[in-house]
């Protein structure tokens, strides 16, 4: 899908989706070599551990020189992702990452800049900076932790809660539909929709990898495991329960029925929607380029 | 630490340019060797956005209008922190919106410029009409205890230089510089002799002079603000909106001692350097009897005022902040000592007279004046409110 992925290093992709990079697994002292910290403020049994994993090895599969990694983060338990790895990193404020990430990609487009950002933080409060950063088609990597729920603040119910979902500021069950935060990609224009889980560690890997590697806006909606709140209220509190959960929730792209909305228990993972449109950052360039003849039109 | 001041007297022998006060913050940044803005239509700060939008692609830099003004201060953050000198441009509404990030930049020390074009509010208000309601809104806008350094430009020309000057201060102190412009000065176009860009004292952005593996063991001190280095540098920095460990750089939110570290630099780092930030004009203070405390458009009426009764006779002066925050305490203090009435004309009601009061302690009356709406104060005003305090003056044979 890019000069960047190095087929010949790559292994088959258990996804068996050929337009993903297939990323090779690293060891842990290799990943570990990428933390600044191993040691997290997460709960016991929280998947945000596994899915930062994976961001590293998609970044070592890529063989991204880590010096010109930066990592945008909002604020909620995902936003301390910023926190624990060795790159360049920007703990934002609540809701901005995307547009902070924005200013440094224009700033300096040689720059692989990924986006961490929960739920809440990327479509509640941040839901304005997520279409327009979408539309523009702005080559960032936005990387969702989607735990259904505000976890740093205690289990409040966000906009991927599900219709009936209990939370603690939705006691008697939620009466307001989720969004589907990739549909809502797609439609504001992203150019590379993915959904990976924490149950199916290599598929997140590879869907993230070709979101980096892809010149677009590309939106990973990782899908987390939060046993601790969205899993006692919800499902269950017992973290490997609710990984098993994930694998009979996770439906695979190719099986899901065109136009088939998306459930709780029922959601497409792997790569969703793939196409080419211009990029905000080379529209920028070229611009400067016009304009720098006198050229104006 | 030296601060970089250039002298706003321009270099003689160039020809004056007809420029509007928006167009000169523009034209000041790209001199000041801005190449990012972001920023969001809003009367009357939008000339800016429209001047920058053809200016900034033709020297090589970046124009986005984003989403809305909170996405425009952040997207500077960013760019700041990548490397460039950013800014955007607003009015009161937006400035309300950019407060969260400006609390943001002032936290995670990124140098930046934010002009508020000021106009009448609060809300959508006036929103053609200048005002000057929003000098506490600059001081204390975002929440937390913090500092700011905020211009008030009076002329086209200041527009220009006060541009330079708050970049300039924004690289030293890595801190946001509010210019704090209005809808008079904003859209007045007056005839201007730019000072030679050659000529120009620019603070440009440094690499620290250590090895990156040290970086996290050499701290900022009041006199040597170190620079940050760029994102996507061998340092790998990481900045954060947390309480940090001023060395490290890592967050620490359960030692008191490195939070009280931490909020008393983030203040004293303007308020130890004061004396070299703030800058005062005096007109005719040499043997005032009254002084006026005028500052931006107002001052302007008021420099009138302080011309027609030096004509007849009559001791007034003026005392022109061009740094309103930090509060120019120190002129404040010496004006109080001399004069025996301090007029404070002002857009607004009161904002910055109770400052002056503070600051006069009693030692010198205090005569507030205040208009909300969106007309200027004329010298007339003024003028009505100086004769009171001469009552000895036969203002009638003149």
């Amino acid at each position: 899908m890019s000069a960047l992925v190095d087929e010949q290093r790559l292994e088959a992709s258990p996804t068996g989706d050929d337009r993903l990079p297939r990323i090779k697994p690293h060891t842990t002292s290799q990943i570990r070599a990428h933390l600044r910290s191993a040691k997290t403020l997460w709960c016991p049994g929280c998947s945000n551990g596994t899915i930062t994993r994976a961001l590293v090895d998609a970044i070592l599969g890529l063989d991204l020189d880590p010096e010109r990694v930066v990592v945008v983060a909002g604020i909620g338990c995902s936003g301390r992702i910023s926190a624990y790895l060795d790159y360049s990193t920007v703990h934002t404020a609540h809701g901005r990452a995307l547009a902070v990430a924005t200013g440094v990609k224009a700033a300096d487009p040689s720059l692989h800049v990924i986006v961490a950002m929960g739920d809440g933080d990327s479509s509640a409060i941040g839901g304005n900076h997520f279409i327009h950063a979408a539309r523009r088609n702005i080559d960032l990597t936005a990387l969702v932790f989607n735990n259904s729920i505000y976890g740093m603040t205690g289990g409040q119910m966000s906009p991927t809660t599900h219709l009936g979902d209990k939370s603690t500021t939705s006691v008697h069950g939620s009466v307001e539909p989720a969004f589907d935060l990739c549909e809502l990609a797609h439609a504001a224009g992203a150019t590379y929709v993915a959904r990976g889980t924490a149950w199916g560690y290599q598929q997140l890997v590879n869907v993230i990898a070709g979101g980096i590697a892809h010149a677009g806006f590309a939106m990973v909606e990782a899908m987390a495991v939060c046993p601790v709140y969205y899993g006692r209220f919800n499902l269950t509190a017992d973290p490997a329960a609710f990984l098993r959960a994930q694998k009979e929730h996770a439906v695979p792209a190719s099986q899901f029925d065109e136009g088939e909305t998306r459930v709780r228990d029922r959601y497409p993972v792997g790569l969703l929607h793939h196409r080419e449109r211009d990029e905000f950052v080379a529209a920028l360039g070229q611009v400067r380029e016009k304009a720098s003849e006198g050229r104006h039109g | 630490m030296a601060t970089v001041v250039n002298e706003t007297t321009p270099a003689a022998g160039r020809k004056p340019v007809l420029l509007q006060g928006n167009e000169a913050v523009a034209e000041g940044a790209i001199a000041a060797g801005a190449r990012f803005f972001a920023g969001y239509p809003i009367t009357p700060s939008t000339e800016i956005a429209e001047v920058l939008s053809r200016r900034l692609p033709e020297v090589g830099g970046t124009f986005i209008q984003m989403e809305d003004e909170i996405a425009s201060i952040a997207a500077v953050c960013g760019a700041s922190l990548a490397g460039q000198k950013a800014f955007t441009a607003t009015s009161g509404p937006g400035f309300s919106l950019m407060q969260e990030m400006i609390g943001f930049a002032t936290m995670a020390q990124i140098p930046c410029v934010v002009v508020d074009v000021m106009r009448g509010g609060p809300s959508t208000g006036l929103p053609t009409e200048p005002a000057q309601g929003d000098v506490m809104q600059a001081r204390w806008g975002t929440h937390g205890e913090h500092s700011v350094i905020a211009l008030v430009p009076s002329s086209v020309e200041e527009c220009y230089t006060l541009t330079i000057e708050a970049f300039n201060l924004s690289e030293q102190y890595r801190t946001p510089v509010i210019l704090l412009s209005d809808a008079l000065i904003g859209h007045m176009r007056e005839a201007v002799v730019l000072p030679d860009p050659a000529a120009l004292r620019i603070a440009e952005r440094g690499m620290p002079d250590c090895d990156p593996a040290e970086y996290d063991t050499v701290t900022s001190t009041l006199d040597n603000i170190l620079p940050r280095p760029p994102l996507g540098s061998p340092f790998r920095v990481h900045v954060t909106g947390l309480v940090y460990n001023r060395r490290s750089g890592t967050p620490d939110t359960s030692d008191p001692a490195a939070a009280a570290d931490l909020g008393r630099y983030l203040r004293e780092k303007i308020y130890h350097h004061r004396d070299a930030i703030v800058r005062v004009e005096e007109v005719e203070m040499d043997g005032a009897e009254v002084a006026i405390f005028a500052y931006g458009s107002v001052a302007r009426s008021a420099m009138a005022v302080v011309r027609e009764a030096r004509a007849q006779g009559v001791r007034v002066g003026l005392v022109r902040p061009i740094t309103l925050w930090p509060f120019p305490t120190a002129a404040v203090e010496r004006m109080a000592e001399q004069v025996r009435t301090v007029i404070v004309p002002e857009m607004n009601i009161k904002q910055m007279s109770w400052e002056v009061q503070a600051a006069v302690k009693g030692k010198a009356k205090v005569v507030d004046y205040g208009r909300v709406d969106g007309k200027l104060i004329t010298p007339d005003e003024i003028f009505e409110l100086v004769k009171p305090e001469f009552y000895y003056h036969k203002w009638e044979e003149r």
